[in-house]
């Protein structure tokens, strides 16, 4: 499997996702500078999670412009898969492959702790073998918005990826770290094949994590 | 010298307002053979402060033992360096933000971070954990609360962004911070032994390059100001105040690790305090050489700035290099590949002097010798005051006491409570090697690509110290000693940060003196070396200083990462062992001064002898594989260990003990021990071994249930500790 893992200035979840790729799709991904034009051939572009350009600006506005977005984009609607991670999906909301809007956690701090998910739609290239799984969250900005057309768009597309739940898998405020409309945790474009979220799987790829159920979202990728 | 005879053409008041005392402003003179200009009166200001000459700590700290079989660099340096194993150094600093902190407490924390993130990564280390320690006045105190949320914001604000994990810390309240707040960062990197930097600049005619952010107008005498004492007007102090840009300082990181993978730096230095003027005669003086520098050439961030406003700029995330002429054009491409400064601003000389020019015009020319050797030294007068006398607690005086309901008053109090609201606000797991998160013993961070890991913990009880200044300084070392110990790893070396009141105070210095005695003492005996660190006088308001905190930084190595041990309570049917001798010493203890309002009664001691002895223990234990979790016998004392232990591991213990003085074992504070975990299959091998060891073990009790229950005096339910445990800084 080729795979990219995108650098802005900024990103700092580069590496980590970069380690999770190899230890379990088995091949280390090709990091591929912000100012790079294109990416040929791919069978993931990551846009991974950090601060780009400080998010001194709305999260993720000043890097959806960086040049190689065009090219993910491109990719995108090719059908390659593209995952954004905590401030990958904040670009990729910023760049339009997302629907929503990511705002201010509810609590007005940052949040770094583990909680659990529940993966809504399992017949994804993404998703395919999700369970509910714990994985930290680490951001600032993760509380997910879209107004009601929207939600009933994504809602009757199956775009919910993930949202928040309890050890039992009920999905209620109690479990809801930062304010998502729905606990959305989350979601996909149309076609599926470009994911979005705030939980970071690649903190939770090997025993030393304390938790490895991250891992389930590469290895769907892989089946 | 009176003000009678004061002779010289500078001035009188001019010399006072940067800091400098008269006799100072003479050997100044005398040095020059003639009086300085504004500029260099601005230099010398900077460079003979308190925070940037130790000249009242220098003496004393000389007295603390520094090297040791894995020290590859002690103080001295940007950083200290140790090795471990395998051509793998850890790099680690710890230095206090506090003057700043408080005036501004966001930027100040921040800066605070960033300052001691650029002394690792000038070194060539990747910096992979931050820690902290902190100290807030009275809990209501009006202002506590701001200063808090703004410290917490600030440290979480900067280690966020740049996508350094901050991994744990400590954080404490008492009256005697009002006025003065503490706040010490501490970053450790990880290099190859092979490729660590230092400042010597060496090669006459080589470029010395300025790199990173522009020069602006922020923090002008910001290392004077943490120099001077606080009053009613220090609000004003504000513009000294730095600001961070943890952005900037991500792509300088990036830059420079980058740089330093090819064969181009041959001296490099951060632009700290004092900024542009101690990195350049830092530079020079450890090479032995002269730098010229054209100011002109400076990147600036406003119009018109002067000489001494570019010498005395704060301004954050900035380097100095001298780089091999050659490579000029590739550290350049780099430099702007990551959108920062990149500029050639003077050269190495042979003059031995710091020569600068502006706009064609000389600015100053000083010999460096002047600037660092001759920096003033002072012995200064100390005494040390008597501690505290001891007083013993006999049984009758507790019998009225409720020893579950006093420990759940204990784990709610702010000293005592979950520290969770503050480090869930810090991202403790980016660069995903975060093996043990905050909240146990001690933090481990695994050495990226291996199965080992750099365990670190910072600790200091200032009460102890107050009371006791030499067992408070043994006590500081010893604390994370024990807390390395507890969570698996041979502890190597420390890095300390000193916090202190006015030295020119004799008692102050006395409480100094005999703090570094007592580490001294401690680090020599654990063959735990000094390898860095900081020191931080003039922590004073309206003439009320702080009490003495000497916070100390330990770290330790963990060959294999298997062999890591947490405080959480494992297993149903596993036993709990006290290890080590227990004498119901309540004195200046937690539960004195949250139950009792009380503070006195002595510092324990602390017996080096059996530090020595029981850790050993313990670390034999963990390699043999009996522990399933371990916790240090810290503040508070047994039992609010015991309900730490519960909390973390959401399991329930059965005490069985029968004491003449329950309220003095289970909240007494002596040192040396040790609460272990130990299987069933695994009990008798422990009582063998600490038998032949000649340690004491003694029996707790056997975990289950959903409660802390003790023999004859009733149980508490896990879930009421857990909310007492949280809601204070819940409620915050």
């Amino acid at each position: 499997m080729k795979t990219h893992v995108i650098v802005f200035p900024g990103s700092n979840c580069d590496r980590d996702v970069a380690v999770a790729i190899q230890n379990i799709i088995g091949s280390s991904p090709e990091m591929v500078w912000h100012k790079d034009s294109t990416i040929n051939q791919s069978d993931l572009i990551v846009v991974p999670g950090g601060f780009s350009y400080g998010d001194y600006l709305r999260c993720g506005a000043m890097a959806s412009t960086s040049p190689i977005m065009k090219s993910v984009i491109e990719n995108a609607n090719k059908g390659v898969p593209v995952m954004g991670i905590c401030n990958g999906f904040q670009i990729l909301i910023e760049s339009g492959l997302l629907q929503g809007a990511l705002m201010r956690n509810s609590s007005l701090s940052f949040i770094c702790r583990d909680i659990i998910i529940k993966p809504t739609n399992t017949k994804t290239i993404f998703t395919n073998k999700s369970t509910i799984s714990k994985m930290p969250i680490a951001h600032n900005e993760g509380n997910y918005f879209a107004n009601s057309n929207q939600i009933k768009e994504i809602e009757d597309n199956d775009q919910i990826a993930f949202q928040y739940c309890d050890e039992n898998g009920d999905i209620n405020a109690h479990s809801n770290p930062n304010g998502s409309i729905n606990n959305i945790a989350g979601v996909f474009n149309k076609s599926k094949n470009v994911l979005g979220m705030m939980p970071h799987p690649e903190r939770a790829a090997e025993s030393i994590h304390g938790c490895d159920d991250g891992r389930n979202i590469f290895e769907s990728l892989l089946s | 010298m009176t003000s009678s005879n004061w002779h010289f053409d500078t001035e009188k008041s001019l010399v006072e307002s940067h800091g400098l005392k008269l006799d100072e402003f003479e050997k100044i003179v005398e040095g020059l053979g003639r009086e300085p200009n504004l500029t260099e009166l601005g230099i010398f200001s900077a460079m003979w402060n308190e925070h940037c000459s130790y000249k009242s700590s220098k003496y004393w700290l000389k007295k603390l033992p520094t090297s040791g079989e894995r020290v590859i660099q002690g103080p001295g340096e940007n950083a200290g360096v140790i090795d471990i194993d395998d051509g793998d150094v850890a790099v680690f600093k710890m230095e206090s933000h506090n003057h700043p902190s408080f005036l501004e407490p966001y930027q100040g924390a921040a800066t605070g971070v960033g300052g001691i993130l650029r002394d690792v990564f000038t070194m060539g280390a990747r910096p992979v954990a931050n820690m902290n320690a902190l100290r807030f006045g009275d809990p209501n105190h009006p202002k506590t609360k701001h200063l808090v949320s703004g410290v917490v914001g600030g440290i979480g604000g900067y280690g966020n962004c740049i996508g350094i994990p901050t991994v744990g810390g400590e954080v404490n309240f008492h009256p005697s911070y009002n006025g003065n707040i503490l706040v010490n960062a501490m970053t450790v990197g990880i290099a190859k032994k092979d490729k660590i930097f230092y400042s010597a600049a060496a090669g006459i005619g080589n470029p010395v390059v300025y790199v990173g952010s522009k020069t602006g107008r922020d923090g002008i005498h910001g290392a004077t100001m943490a120099s001077a004492e606080f009053d009613d007007d220090s609000e004003e102090k504000k513009p000294t105040v730095q600001v961070g840009d943890p952005f900037t300082e991500k792509l300088l990181l990036e830059a420079c690790l980058e740089l330093m993978k090819e064969d181009a730096i041959i001296a490099i230095q951060d632009m700290g305090a004092a900024g542009l003027t101690s990195s350049s005669i830092e530079m020079a003086s450890k090479g032995n050489v002269g730098i010229d520098i054209n100011l002109s050439k400076v990147p600036m961030r406003a119009a018109n700035m002067t000489a001494y406003e570019l010498m005395l700029s704060e301004s954050q995330e900035r380097m100095l290099m001298v780089i091999q002429p050659k490579k000029e054009e590739l550290a350049r491409s780099i430099f702007k590949k990551w959108d920062l400064e990149f500029e050639v601003i003077g050269e190495v000389t042979d003059t031995k002097k710091l020569i600068l020019h502006m706009n064609g015009e000389e600015q100053a020319s000083i010999p460096i010798n002047i600037l660092v050797e001759d920096a003033p030294e002072y012995q200064r007068d100390y005494i040390v005051n008597d501690p505290s006398p001891l007083i013993s607690f006999e049984s009758k005086d507790f019998e009225d006491k409720d020893i579950l309901n006093d420990l759940l008053k204990m784990i709610s109090h702010p000293n005592l409570c979950s520290r969770k609201w503050i480090w869930e606000q810090y991202d403790h797991m980016v660069m995903a090697d975060t093996v043990v998160r905050p909240g146990s013993d001690a933090a481990v961070v695994r050495v990226h690509g291996t199965n080992k890991g750099i365990a670190i913990s910072t600790d200091c009880s200032p009460t102890y110290c107050r009371h006791n200044s030499y067992e408070g300084g043994k006590h500081a070392v010893v604390e994370t000693w024990r807390n390395i110990v507890a969570s698996g790893a041979e502890p190597i070396a420390i890095t300390d940060c000193m916090n202190f009141g006015n030295p020119e105070k004799p008692e102050i210095m006395g409480q100094f003196v005999e703090c570094i005695r007592g580490m001294g003492d401690a680090c020599s005996k654990l063959n735990y070396p000094v390898i860095s660190g900081n020191v931080s006088l003039y922590n004073e308001t309206n003439g009320e200083g702080i009490y003495p905190t000497p916070v100390i930084g330990g770290v330790g190595l963990i060959r294999d990462l298997s062999n890591t041990m947490t405080i959480d309570l494992k297993n149903e049917g596993n036993v709990l062992y006290l290890i080590g001798e227990s004498n119901n010493h309540l004195g200046n203890s937690h539960y004195l001064s949250i139950i009792q309002s009380r503070e006195d009664g002595g510092t324990p001691s602390i017996n080096l002898d059996d530090e020595l002895k029981n850790g050993k223990f313990i670390l034999d234990c963990i390699s043999k594989k009996l522990l399933k979790s371990v916790h240090d016998v810290g503040e508070g004392g047994v039992l609010v260990a015991i309900a730490e232990m519960c909390i973390s591991g959401k399991q329930g213990i059965k005490i069985d003990i029968t004491k003449d003085f329950l309220h003095g074992f289970f909240f007494g504070e002596d040192q040396a021990r040790y609460l272990v975990e130990v299987s069933q299959n695994k009990l008798e091998q422990l009582e063998v071994d600490a038998s032949k060891s000649a340690v004491k073990i003694e029996r707790i009790g056997e975990i289950g249930g959903t409660s802390i229950s003790i023999n004859s005096i009733g149980e508490v339910e896990l879930s009421s500790l857990i909310d007492h445990h949280t809601k204070w800084f819940n409620e915050f």
